[in-house]
């Protein structure tokens, strides 16, 4: 199972509970498509215990605005809905295991 | 896991190595960080022979896959700790993989330099970015700021002025060091108005309203002000040699921090051998073509060490 796709339309919905990783990334970005990978990788590792989630900000500008993403890729992490964490640029497969595992405790 | 080689960095000059040493017969596995290394960040490559225009990624999602389809693999790994006892190299990887190999070729590239400035850190996502490929339409109709004076700025504002609609590029130097090519876009750019030069000036600290980014501060004054309004800083001023792996075994560097090597690739560690932009030699160029061209050099000193007799003259066609 790769991340799931999150449009403005199930955003809320689908992140409102538990821990969500959502990536924000544009199929123009070269180190997005360098993590791209890496996310899908999580999205199998964390299946059952988070959501693991791209949004393409291309696509869904109006998300990347209303989380004021200025530069991608950007990871932010929710925890029932509400921003826990956030990383810019591309820093790696562990990084995000961490927060994912911070935040799961 | 053994192997004849070990080759640490996933960029071109890694790449190339295991292209070379897979049909040396020598047994590899490259271990990278990231995905095709810096390059993986250029919108455009178009000094690539054979390609007059590709962008980074899609230029090494190629080249990966012939390193995979000459039998190699690559693996996303970042290496924790490089060893050598007696004649064998142990490569640990951060999940705490282990490998060896007679030989290892090193070519883990260049960390991206910072500016190191007040507000710089702190705005990182808000307005500071390292990635003009990634960022650049996010500033549709903004005025920008672009540090840097080399290929990766120049390229970077032509990138830059399909969205922006004004582009100050400030650089330390008295005139542009990038291709002519890049150059002579950039300066048609400025003719029409998109862009302007700020030469000779340093910027000191990153100006923030509403914790965005709102402008900078410079050390000399620029049209009656040491502050210039902007909504975003791009830093491109290029790399230091990532050389923190090897720096435990004693390997000779020199001033800059580049690792030394001769002409057939060798590093001061016999049997260690080194690669791209993080070698002495990548001072005279930066460049996808030269990064390969040594990774080659570096496979074949890597059979000579391995096998104790000169690679064979690979001419790449049977007979």
């Amino acid at each position: 199972m790769s991340a799931i796709h999150l449009t403005k339309a199930d955003f809320d919905q689908k992140t409102e509970k538990g821990v969500t990783l959502v990536d924000f990334w544009a199929p123009w970005c070269g180190p997005c498509r360098m993590a791209g990978p890496v996310i899908d990788n999580l999205a199998v590792q964390f299946q059952n215990k988070a959501l693991v989630a791209k949004v393409n900000v291309d696509e869904q500008g109006e998300l990347a605005e209303k989380f004021g993403v200025m530069s991608i890729p950007t990871v932010v992490i929710l925890k029932d809905g509400q921003e826990v964490e956030r990383t810019t640029g591309f820093v790696g497969e562990d990084a995000y295991k961490e927060f994912l595992e911070k935040h799961l405790k | 896991m053994d192997y004849d080689v070990i080759i640490i960095g996933s960029g071109p000059a890694g790449c190339a190595a295991s292209i070379y040493a897979s049909r040396y017969g020598l047994s590899n596995i490259v271990i990278g960080k990231t995905q095709g290394g810096t390059i993986s960040y250029a919108h455009n490559v178009e000094n690539y022979p054979g390609s007059n225009g590709i962008s980074g990624v899609d230029l090494m999602i190629t080249v990966e896959k012939h390193v995979k389809d000459l039998g190699s693999q690559i693996i996303y790994d970042p290496v924790n700790k490089l060893e050598k006892v007696q004649d064998q190299f142990m490569v640990t990887t951060s999940s705490g993989k282990q490998f060896q190999s007679r030989a290892v070729i090193i070519a883990t590239g260049t960390e991206r330099k910072k500016l190191n400035i007040p507000g710089e850190q702190e705005l990182v996502g808000k307005g500071v970015t390292y990635c003009v490929t990634c960022d650049a339409p996010f500033y549709k109709d903004k005025t920008v700021v672009l540090v840097g004076g080399g290929d990766a700025a120049c390229s970077g504002a032509v990138h830059l002025s399909q969205f922006a609609k004004k582009i100050y590029l400030v650089y330390r130097g008295s005139s542009l060091r990038a291709e002519p090519t890049w150059v002579s876009q950039w300066q048609e750019l400025a003719s029409a108005g998109k862009g302007e030069e700020i030469f000779n000036t340093n910027i000191t600290k990153i100006i923030s309203e509403k914790d965005k980014v709102a402008g900078v501060e410079l050390d000399k004054e620029f049209n009656g002000s040491k502050n210039l309004a902007c909504e975003g800083v791009f830093i491109e001023i290029g790399g230091v040699p990532g050389t923190e792996l090897i720096r435990p075994l004693g390997v000779k560097d020199d001033d800059s921090g580049h690792v030394v090597v001769n002409q057939y690739m060798e590093t001061s560690l016999p049997g260690l051998f080194a690669a791209g932009d993080m070698t002495d030699q990548s001072k005279v160029m930066k460049q996808v073509i030269t990064a390969m061209a040594w990774g080659a050099i570096a496979a074949s000193s890597a059979y000579k060490y391995i096998k104790g007799s000169q690679a064979p003259q690979l001419i790449g066609v049977a007979r």
